[in-house]
């Protein structure tokens, strides 16, 4: 077994530094690296790129970092729910790159994958395929979008081991099983930290070998942004 | 005259049993509550999640199941959790049958906006883009007119585009109107609404082919 294992998360996130881009898995606050954020909130770095689905809230996951005016750049597909963000990017302090979710998601995994890019018909005769290449397959038309190239993907598992294998929860899976070895390193959190051996092979969702660190959050907040319920009759 | 609710439950009778569906945000997202109990349909969303039930009873709540509007759902029995990546797979793959999502404008040639006011609001595509872009059967649940009473049915867009030549259908709390290479094609007036209404909310070119018949819900 080859040891992932990091014992805090300043160790899990060494080597970070100014103008990297950073990969964060996430849809909404659901599956967010809450302690990853927490650290890059509280290292100051700044002219970051974040490729991230959404932008966090005001102050909350991403939005926390934006407050702060640490991100340069973020490469997102809806970023509704973020006040902060809609100010920045329409004052054109924040650069913002918006592509559709399919996209995003593809784009990590084709970097995870060993694809420099792919075509998808997602965007064609939009100004999203602007100045990119296009091309007809079987009477349809294509946009070529490229692998994203990061420093650091920060994934957000429910259960792990030492080995770096992953098991996700629900819909916090999301983005981060496509995130996990889409950069140079992948450091995963989870919510529990489990013996090597105890989860089934069968039943991982991502294997070791995508992970470079692994570590147990010190404590997770777990948000809920839309608290919808229905009254019982 | 539809409100909301008019619009999700005449929607609803397009779902038909076998059907996977991906509703949108807002309005689309009722629809789930008005389709036939005698039929199998399973909901999409595409956060990650095939088999979406209700909502959950107060104190049930759980942060790590929600749908694309970040609303906490519950799930029924068969239902899947997977990957972003899977779950566009099913949508650009065209596994899933039918598509409703809302819009703020649509034009006669199938084109649809709703993702950004230049300079005034974008919140960006989320997943429309690879929804419209894929989608065999797309249906857009909107009002007929915005908030001045301009007409959102067009002969062309001016707000940036999420799909090209994409649009089946589209009902509103005026009308039911199929996308043909003519133009919209009236195919039913609201309660209430006659064809008048509709001619006069409608800037895109109409097809109003014999009598109109009244939607029943």
């Amino acid at each position: 077994m080859i040891n992932k294992k990091v014992n805090s998360v300043s160790e899990a996130t060494k080597g970070i530094r100014d103008n990297m881009t950073f990969m964060l898995g996430g849809f909404g606050l659901s599956g967010i690296p809450e302690n990853a954020i927490a650290a890059l909130v509280k290292s100051g770095i700044t002219g970051l790129t974040c490729i991230s689905n959404n932008a966090g809230v005001d102050d909350f996951g991403l939005g926390l970092l934006l407050h702060q005016k640490q991100i340069k750049k973020m490469v997102s597909s809806y970023v509704g729910e973020n006040d902060e963000f809609e100010r920045q990017m329409l004052s054109g302090e924040l650069d913002v790159e918006l592509i559709p979710q399919g996209t995003l998601a593809e784009r990590c995994r084709a970097a995870q994958a060993g694809f420099p890019a792919i075509f998808t018909p997602a965007g064609y005769g939009t100004e999203v395929a602007e100045g990119k290449e296009t091309r007809e397959f079987d009477g349809k038309m294509y946009v070529l979008e490229h692998a994203f190239k990061a420093d650091f993907a920060f994934v957000k598992a429910w259960k792990g081991d030492a080995a770096g294998n992953l098991v996700f929860k629900g819909t916090a899976r999301n983005f981060n099983p496509c995130m996990a070895g889409a950069a140079k390193v992948t450091v995963a959190e989870v919510e529990e930290l489990v013996p090597v051996g105890a989860l089934d092979p069968n039943q991982i969702h991502i294997p070791g070998i995508f992970v470079q660190r692994i570590f147990q959050g010190e404590k997770y907040e777990k948000r809920i942004e839309q608290r919808t319920v229905r009254t019982r009759e | 005259m539809l409100d909301k609710t008019g619009i999700a439950k005449r929607i609803a009778k397009e779902v038909q049993d076998g059907y996977y569906v991906n509703l949108g945000i807002g309005i689309p997202t009722l629809v789930a509550n008005y389709v036939r109990d005698d039929i199998e349909v399973e909901f999409q969303s595409e956060n990650g999640v095939l088999g979406m039930g209700p909502f959950p009873f107060e104190g049930e709540e759980d942060a790590d199941i929600i749908n694309a509007g970040k609303q906490t759902i519950t799930t029924l029995p068969g239902a899947s959790f997977f990957d972003s990546a899977t779950s566009f797979a099913m949508i650009r793959g065209q596994h899933v049958d039918l598509t409703i999502l809302g819009a703020m404008e649509v034009s006669e040639n199938g084109d649809i906006a709703n993702w950004k006011i230049p300079g005034k609001m974008v919140k960006g595509m989320g997943g429309a883009m690879d929804l419209v872009a894929s989608a065999e059967n797309i249906i857009v649940a909107m009002m007929h007119t915005n908030k001045r009473g301009e007409s959102k049915i067009l002969k062309k867009c001016s707000l940036p585009l999420t799909g090209v030549g994409c649009v089946k259908k589209v009902v509103t709390n005026l009308a039911v109107l199929e996308v043909t290479d003519k133009g919209f094609k009236l195919l039913e007036r609201a309660p209430g609404v006659s064809v008048e209404e509709i001619q006069k909310a409608t800037e895109g070119t109409l097809i109003i082919d014999g009598d109109i018949p009244e939607m029943s819900l």
